[in-house]
């Protein structure tokens, strides 16, 4: 292998930057294109709109969460769902309206653009309908938020816990909930070293 | 000793309950619940550089009713303990276990929810090996104090201990129910 000089290499890197700083924007523009022609299809429904580092995105109101979500996939082309999850902000900072944040993550694989489509949700009745008849890979990620979040999707067609043990009580990833959990690691049969020694 | 001095040098005496312990001390059956980042230096403790075999524990069974010597490596989890006390219970008696690693011994850094604080806290633990993860090298002493143990173990009281039953008892009931139907 024959090595260039050092000065050629630098070129050669520089341009290649040059290239990928290109094609950043060009898909940041892409992304940019589509928030938009999401935002125009809400109209006076859309909450709130923003781009964290050139992130787009998009916060729908619940009750048109389902809505928007199909037409991103089917007049859009978000053919794949990345994630669902959702965060619990407790209210905290007082700019959120409502405890619960779902987060839904789009990618449109044809542009190679991604979009973030959020939705305040109430914490007294954390209820919305599933996006399983829209990508059949949310099934999962649904199971997790209902799982951790205790948000229920209707019409999910087996909405059980997924990583937690099934008879678990509580919804740990809510931040009320104690970090060292309610007793619940403590809560276990004892088997005895021998039978004289039994707690029982 | 005077049998051998009598019989030469290819005998030795002994009892044969110190040969079954000999026997038994140096041909464990090691059943892995490796669980995280300890299992893998387990693996490693297993393989050709550190060699296991030099202890005769190599056999590694993924079957607990053909082990006995349960090594517990890494963390585990609510969802994980009632599949852990089913091995333990599984494993036929006598049989010995080692808590291998910060998290099976106490939880390690993970002091959440999910996590068991200690793997002794619901079934019994023989040897404990600290670090994270222990070095190849601390997992075989483990073995070799585990040897020492199971060399000095009267094997039928520790199964009468853990059974509840009385074996030595219950011979000589039966002796005596023969005895009586004699005359
Ligand atoms: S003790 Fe350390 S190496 Fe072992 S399972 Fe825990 S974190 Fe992993």
């Amino acid at each position: 292998m024959t090595s260039l000089p050092l000065a050629d290499m630098g070129k050669i890197y520089a341009e290649r930057r040059e290239r990928a700083a290109e094609s950043a924007a060009r898909r940041v523009e892409r992304e940019r294109r589509l928030a938009d022609a999401v935002c125009a299809w809400l109209g006076k429904d859309l909450v709130k709109r923003e781009a964290f580092r050139d992130q787009q995105v998009i916060y729908v109101p619940i009750e048109r969460a389902h809505e928007t979500l199909a037409h991103c996939k089917n007049a859009l082309g978000f053919d794949q769902l990345t994630d669902v999850t959702a965060y619990d902000t407790l209210k905290l900072e007082g700019e959120h309206p409502e405890r619960f944040v779902m987060v839904w993550i789009l990618t449109n694989l044809g542009q190679e653009a991604r979009l973030r489509v959020k939705a305040y949700l109430n914490e007294d009745d954390p209820v919305l309908p599933t996006a399983t008849d829209i990508w059949r890979g949310a099934d999962w990620p649904e199971r997790e938020v209902y799982d951790m979040y205790g948000i229920e999707f209707t019409g999910h067609y087996n909405l059980k816990r997924l990583l937690l043990p099934e008879g678990y009580v509580g919804h740990p990833l809510r931040k009320d909930y104690p970090l060292r959990g309610r007793g619940e690691r403590d809560n276990f049969p004892v088997i005895p070293r021998t039978k004289k020694a039994s707690y029982e | 000793m005077g049998l051998e001095d009598w019989l030469g040098n290819d005998f030795i005496s002994t009892r044969v309950k110190d040969l079954l312990a000999w026997g038994r001390k140096n041909s464990l059956w090691p059943m892995p619940f490796g669980t995280a980042c300890c299992a893998i230096e387990l693996m490693a403790t297993m393989s050709s550089r550190y060699d296991m075999a030099r202890f005769g524990a190599e056999v590694v069974r993924f079957s607990p009713r053909q082990s006995d010597l349960l090594i517990v490596g890494g963390r585990v989890t609510l969802k994980m303990m009632p599949v852990l006390q089913r091995i333990w219970q599984q494993m036929p008696e006598p049989k010995w276990s080692i808590s291998m690693g910060a998290c099976a011994s106490c939880g390690g850094v993970f002091d959440t929810y999910t996590m068991i604080q200690g793997v002794d806290q619901f079934i019994p633990i023989d040897v404990y090996i600290p670090g994270c993860p222990p070095r190849p090298e601390n997992l075989i002493d483990a073995v070799r104090l585990i040897q020492e143990k199971v060399g000095k173990t009267e094997i039928q009281k520790l199964i009468d201990e853990r059974t509840g039953i009385d074996h030595l008892a219950r011979l000589e009931a039966m002796d005596r129910r023969k005895q009586e139907a004699n005359a």
